[in-house]
């Protein structure tokens, strides 16, 4: 084959640039001059030096030990400068993006205020309607005695039964007390009386509990008055119940060290899978692909990043949880810390997953919410695990959420430690270790 | 002959029943720009990204830059820059930082990088405007910062997927010159487009059909092997015109060409005494017949009527 001078229409070159400066001369690096190479490559001066031997591919070749010793040496140099590389790239486009930011600031703060304030099963100010047949003041000070701790507030005192019922129906009041003629009497003469409570069971929940602090109030309200009354009869048993580390029982001592387990999965999923799908929409993975950039290193860069926003995040949540809601800290920072490393790796393998699968940003995000779903309501994070279905019971030890919450509850509340919480940091290793190197293989393939 | 930088044989590549690329075989030289042409889905980019070792192949062998592709893709990736069409640069981070980038998975770096980083910037035509986000830039500049971007580690072989789709002829007659002065450096230069007027810069030409290879040769000689003659046909009503000359006798082929009408004869002078009959005889009316003359094939002529060919043989 020869080369005619028709097929290469244009003389033009960019000259010499700054890669030959022993060419310079007044007019160094302009382009356009019209100075005819061809056949000349050693003079275009266009690339510094276009042969330049490269080693050959990997100590393949026979080479003494010691030449090998170094090859791996600098090969490990050059491996950590691409994912330097990646990394200064990742955490310049995260800082750039004012979506990320805000997502990685604004988040915690708003499951924060939702799940510390709106997100209540305390029983507070229960709305109570009062039927007082007896009008007396044995039957006035039960409803003092009522009011006495705060849990419930009576918003009529009546006479007339249907007026309970319709309350009730009304959603005026969510328990209807009502007390017959002759409560007094009864309590006087030493028969017992009898009071009747109606609890709007709608929400199951606020009933339960709200029905058993009636019961316990309406119990010690008859010991005092058989006490104060001179009547010898002490009970049988005397219970006294007592919660152990959340004695208010605060569903906000519950939920908000929750959040940052939700938080966390949340950040992980979403940054994930989408911060590779939108390098494959782009067309940017491709060109890293081509790269001399390894799988293994690819994935480093990606999450890594991610891994610092958790821990931000984390942060964040903590420092709030503590100082804002006050809620207890019992345990080590430490061990927090290292628990949400483990789990973070499984959040982050998760995320990978869906990326590798996805082909879209729009696809992920499907792919991410299908999954954050169960892994929420299977988390015990709203709903505990011990009040579900056996087999959902069982299905929850696959979500390492579930483990990350005990063990996130388990520090904060009860100051546990490694001895307590050894199996859930196990079982979340596993899923770890199971999610990462199935995305890695998901990875790896998707270039097939 | 210089040495090969490219060999491949028998490359074939399957997407379940489909047969994306078939049996491709080929050697480039060391600093030859090789073309590959062809319509889309004609199995152009399949080739290239094996070659690039983005893909694997199914069957066959590919040598690039001394490395088996399939045996070896990291060696290979080294010694190879790859630029699609979509100029895959960061469009929030600054030119600067794409650079960098660059020269972080390349291993580019010291003085060598101050150096690489001065030619990019200067081929790119963007000196000054280092800090610039390579999202805001005018498409040509986007395109010449990307290939400096993908040759910064002075590869020996680089691969260009249609890296001109969407940009200005005069940003793209700026581009060609670019890659003749690298492949005049010696930079083996494998280059995929759908312009015709685009193969004409490449010293050899490969075209493609349908994952099948159905011609190669450099543009001079393509168009030497092209044997039927060619006739430039003037007249008011084009389309009608093709339509008429369909199966006129001595006709082997009519298209629109511009506002002629390209007429590629069984034989010359069969052509001259039918053409003006079929116009004539046309349905609804006759057409009028403003001459006719004969013309060099153009390489658009040449890859259609090999395009039909290989179509004929086929269906055999």
């Amino acid at each position: 084959m020869t080369f005619t001078g028709e097929i290469y229409p244009g003389g033009d070159r960019p000259g010499g640039a700054g890669a030959q400066p022993h060419e310079a001369d007044g007019e160094m690096g302009r382009w356009g001059d019209t100075v005819d190479d061809r056949g000349r490559p050693e003079d275009a001066g266009f690339t510094s030096s276009p042969h330049r031997p490269i080693p050959p591919s990997d100590g393949r070749g026979p080479g003494s030990d010691e030449r090998r010793g170094e090859t791996r040496r600098s090969r490990l140099s050059a491996s950590l400068r691409r994912i330097r590389a990646l990394l200064r790239k990742e955490l310049r486009q995260i800082w750039r993006d004012p979506r990320t930011k805000r997502l990685v600031l604004a988040a915690p703060v708003v499951q924060l205020l939702l799940f510390g304030y709106a997100v209540t099963t305390d029983v507070h100010d229960v709305t109570t309607i009062v039927v007082d047949h007896d009008r007396s003041q044995a039957s006035r000070s039960l409803q003092d005695a009522l009011q006495a701790g705060g849990y419930f507030r009576i918003v009529q005192t009546t006479e007339d039964s249907r007026a309970l019922a319709r309350a009730l129906d009304h959603g005026d009041a969510t328990i209807g007390l009502d007390i017959p003629r002759g409560f007094e009497a009864d309590l006087a003469a030493g028969r017992g009386a009898r009071v009747q409570v109606l609890v709007d069971g709608t929400n199951s929940n606020t009933g339960t509990v709200a029905q058993g602090y009636v019961a316990r109030i309406v119990q010690q309200y008859g010991l005092d008055y058989a006490r104060a009354h001179g009547a010898a009869l002490a009970p049988a048993v005397d219970l006294r119940t007592r919660a152990w580390y959340n004695p208010g029982l605060l569903s906000r001592v519950y939920n908000v060290p929750a959040v940052v387990g939700a938080l966390i999965t949340l950040m992980c999923l979403l940054l994930t899978s989408l911060a590779v799908v939108r390098e494959r929409e782009l067309g940017t993975l491709e060109q890293l692909m081509v790269s001399p950039l390894t799988a293994t290193e690819l994935i480093l860069g990606k999450t890594v990043p991610v891994m610092l926003i958790g821990y931000i995040d984390l942060t964040l949540v903590t420092t709030m949880a503590l100082l804002w809601f006050g809620v207890p800290f019992q345990g080590s920072v430490l061990l927090l810390f290292a628990a949400a490393f483990v789990y973070i790796l499984s959040a982050l393998g998760l995320g990978l997953f869906i990326s590798t699968i996805s082909r879209t940003q729009q696809e992920a995000f499907m792919g991410m919410f299908l999954v954050m779903m169960p892994i929420i309501i299977l988390s015990g994070f709203m709903y505990p695990v011990r009040s579900m279905p056996l087999f959902f019971q069982r299905l929850t030890l696959l979500n390492p959420l579930r483990h990350f919450l005990e063990v996130v509850r388990a520090i904060f509340l009860k100051g546990a430690g490694v001895a307590e919480l050894w199996p859930q940091l196990l079982a979340m290793s596993l899923s770890a270790i199971v999610l990462l190197s199935l995305s890695i293989w998901r990875f790896r393939n998707s270039i097939r | 002959m210089p040495p090969a930088a490219v060999v491949v044989r028998d490359l074939t590549r399957r997407f379940g029943e489909f047969v994306a690329v078939d049996r491709v075989g080929f050697t480039v030289a060391e600093g030859e720009i090789f073309g590959f042409l062809g319509p889309n889905g004609a199995g152009k980019t399949t080739t290239i990204k094996m070659l690039a070792a983005l893909l694997r192949p199914t069957s066959g062998q590919a040598t690039v830059a001394g490395v088996d592709v399939a045996r070896d893709p990291r060696g290979l990736r080294r010694r190879i820059g790859y630029m699609s069409q979509r100029f895959s640069l960061y469009p929030d981070l600054t030119v600067a930082e794409n650079i960098e980038l660059f020269a972080g998975l390349y291993d580019v770096t010291g003085e060598r990088l101050e150096a690489r980083r001065a030619w990019v910037l200067e081929l790119a035509g963007l000196e000054g405007q280092e800090r610039r986000l390579t999202g805001e830039l005018p498409l040509g500049w986007k395109q010449r910062l990307a290939l400096g971007c993908a040759v910064l580690h002075e590869p020996p072989v680089l691969f260009l997927d249609e890296p001109t789709s969407g940009v200005d002829p005069i940003a793209r007659r700026g581009f060609w010159d670019l890659i003749n002065a690298m492949a005049a450096a010696g930079t083996t230069v494998l280059v995929s487009t759908h312009y015709m007027e685009e193969a004409e810069y490449c010293n050899r030409v490969l075209l493609m059909s349908r994952g099948r290879l159905i011609a190669l040769g450099s543009p001079a000689e393509l168009r030497a092997g092209f044997d039927e003659p060619i006739f430039a046909l003037r007249t008011d009503d084009a389309p009608r015109a093709v339509e008429a000359l369909q199966h006129a006798p001595g006709v082997v082929e009519a298209a629109m060409f511009g506002r002629e009408v390209h007429v590629v004869a069984r034989e010359a002078a069969e052509a001259e005494r039918s053409v003006p009959a079929a116009l004539a005889a046309a349905p609804r009316g006759a057409i009028a017949f403003g001459g006719m003359r004969r013309v060099q094939p153009s390489l658009e002529d040449v890859f259609v009527s090999l395009v039909r060919r290989a179509g004929a043989a086929t269906e055999a």
